[in-house]
């Protein structure tokens, strides 16, 4: 009988309520002028500011951290940080994302280390916009951004690809695949220790 | 010359013309006055509502009329065809027709054809009115039958039962105005007000319209007939396109066409406010024309107020306040105003005529504090329960198998 489920009031130090008296709340109508009141309100309402917002027009800024559409990141020399581990699409409870990593080869190398990310998808009419796969996602490749217009026509156009969903190449990156800075390893990428890109990785991008 | 002679001179074309300009004006205040609720509606909500169709979103309501007639137009394989096409036909033309009796003007000069815009003036003015009301409900009985279908059908009983209570209650309080004016012609009733509106005079008998005018347009806090949670669309739930647009059209119209009434029977038509009256000479008396809808346009701000107000009242609250509160006051105040008239036109000494108030006002306020006694004593016994009982019958709980074997 250790796992019956009783009642801990005694336990807890608490006084069980007594019950046999309950008062109720007053549900009875509130007296004539009181309900008129209700007349005001309305009326004085009329001469308040509208809140609506003038949506196509006039945009409000987001709240600062609010969850809108996925962006993948690069290094800043150009190199994606997504390394294909999929972390993100099991962390994904809608299942809206997909991803399918490949092996980085000699000459074509698109992240530090071994792997990549060669097909990124996310499914806008999948995902909830829950924040999971940001969490999961190990190099801070996957961040979400703050823009929320997503409406389309089709369902093919809300899967959004890799070219879709990776940052824009700044100001000094190389455009991948482009091999990694000079004696450095995926460490010294993901500690943050390469700050931009080397002559030898190819022509960087200029404002 | 009264109106009632004036209107009687009319040649055929004037009276051609005048309903044409009724109806126009009747659709035209429809889309207006709906394009006017839903703005304000929405700046009670502190919204801003239709701003995007035309300047200010006045062409709103003329795009959804346009929508709703382009839209496919299904009649249900249960429901009577005929039946079914005809009932919004009948709802639009009752409600259109109440406007003919309305005095909407002084005598003016109408294409060089004195007159008053009056369709035409029956001696019975107010009654043909009530009459037409009537009418108006078969389409809702109609439509809700002949869907063949469930929502519609309990819908369309609710309405139905809804506008006949409240007819009655509104039609009892118009008694008063008519043993006051001694008329029911709608013109002699507002020619009648020309010392004091009946608003004034008949105040109990005024609020008394003002509420059932309310409960016989469908309209919210009264509007269970859409009570959309409950039946979904109510009688027009299988309606679309055009023949839906004209349920929605006699929907405008009839709160518009008992506005004007109430305007007729106790605000003084199309008379000036009290100390304007030189104003009714403006514009060759054209001027009364915009009184006339400035207090109509008053009453459906009203509506769109209580509307904007108050939450939708449960069905047997409804009846009840129409029945058991409504009907019995009306028929009591009836009483006190003819045994004052009577009083008064035989010329009863001034002792009598207090005396009699005084004792009605002592009788009321006996019977109020009986009731709000009985009231207080029954919130008393209410405040508290005991939770170990509960209030509803419960079936009693056998205790034992032998219990229960054995009965």
């Amino acid at each position: 009988m250790a796992d019956e489920l009783l009642p801990r009031h005694e336990e807890f130090g608490l006084a069980k309520a007594d019950q046999s008296k309950v008062p109720i709340t007053d549900h009875s109508s509130a007296s004539f002028p009181k309900q008129l009141l209700g007349f005001w309100v309305t009326f004085k309402t009329m001469f308040k500011k509208v809140n609506t917002v003038q949506y196509p027009e006039v945009k409000e800024p987001t709240a600062e951290r609010f969850h809108g559409r996925h962006q993948l990141n690069r290094h800043p020399d150009g190199l994606e940080k997504c390394i294909g581990c999929e972390l993100c699409a099991w962390a994904c409870p809608a299942d809206a994302i997909y991803v399918e990593g490949a092996d980085n080869k000699e000459g074509e190398q698109f992240s530090p280390g071994e792997r990549y990310g060669k097909v990124y998808q996310i499914n806008y009419l999948r995902c909830i916009f829950c924040g999971l796969c940001i969490e999961a996602c190990p190099t801070r490749a996957l961040t979400m951004t703050n823009e929320y217009e997503l409406a389309d026509s089709t369902r093919g156009k809300l899967i959004f690809e890799k070219d879709d969903l990776l940052g824009p190449l700044r100001a000094g990156m190389v455009p991948p695949p482009h091999p990694m800075y000079p004696n450095t390893d995926d460490g010294n990428y993901y500690r943050g220790e390469v700050t931009g890109s080397h002559p030898s990785q190819g022509v960087a991008k200029d404002d | 010359m009264t109106n009632a002679q004036l209107i009687s001179q009319d040649p055929g074309w004037i009276i051609a013309l005048k309903g044409l300009i009724i109806f126009a004006a009747c659709v035209f205040l429809t889309i207006m006055s709906v394009w006017g609720e839903r703005r304000i509606v929405a700046r009670m909500q502190q919204r801003s509502g239709p701003n995007r169709v035309g300047k200010f979103g006045l062409l709103q309501a003329l795009v959804d009329g346009v929508k709703l007639a382009l839209k496919e137009d299904l009649i249900p394989k249960a429901a009577d065809r005929i039946v079914f096409v005809i009932a919004p036909i009948i709802s639009t033309t009752a409600c259109f027709m109440a406007f003919a009796v309305i005095p909407m003007t002084g005598p003016v000069n109408f294409f060089g054809q004195q007159t008053a815009m009056q369709l035409t003036d029956l001696s019975v003015g107010v009654l043909y009115v009530l009459a037409i009301a009537s009418v108006g409900v078969y389409g809702i009985v109609l439509a809700g039958w002949s869907s063949g279908s469930t929502y519609p059908l309990l819908g369309g009983l609710r309405s139905s039962a809804q506008v006949i209570s409240y007819e009655v209650a509104m039609g009892l309080s118009l008694v008063a105005v008519f043993i006051y004016a001694g008329s029911m012609s709608t013109s002699e009733i507002v020619a009648a007000q020309d010392q004091w509106w009946y608003a004034v005079v008949l105040f109990p008998s005024f609020v008394i319209y003002a509420i059932s005018m309310v409960g016989e347009t469908n309209r919210a806090p009264f509007d269970l007939a859409e009570a959309e949670g409950e039946l979904v669309g109510g009688f027009h739930t299988e309606y679309s396109s055009l023949k839906f647009a004209l349920f929605f059209l006699s929907e405008y119209v009839n709160i518009i066409a008992v506005s004007a009434l109430a305007t007729t029977l106790f605000l003084g038509g199309y008379r000036a406010l009290p100390g304007l009256g030189f104003t009714e000479q403006w514009l060759g008396g054209w001027f009364t024309l915009i009184w006339f809808f400035v207090k109509v346009l008053a009453f459906f701000f009203v509506f769109v107020w209580l509307r904007g107000t108050l939450p939708r009242l449960r069905y047997d609250q409804f009846m009840k306040f129409g029945w058991k509160v409504l009907i019995p006051f009306s028929l009591v105040w009836i009483l006190v105003v003819a045994t004052l008239r009577v009083m008064s036109q035989q010329n009863a000494p001034r002792a009598l005529i207090f005396a009699f108030v005084f004792s009605v006002a002592l009788l009321y306020l006996a019977v109020t504090s009986l009731i709000d006694r009985q009231k207080t004593k029954i919130a008393e016994a209410a405040k508290f329960i005991d939770a170990t009982q509960p209030s509803f019958p419960v079936p009693v709980i056998p205790t034992s198998r032998a219990e229960q074997l054995n009965g």
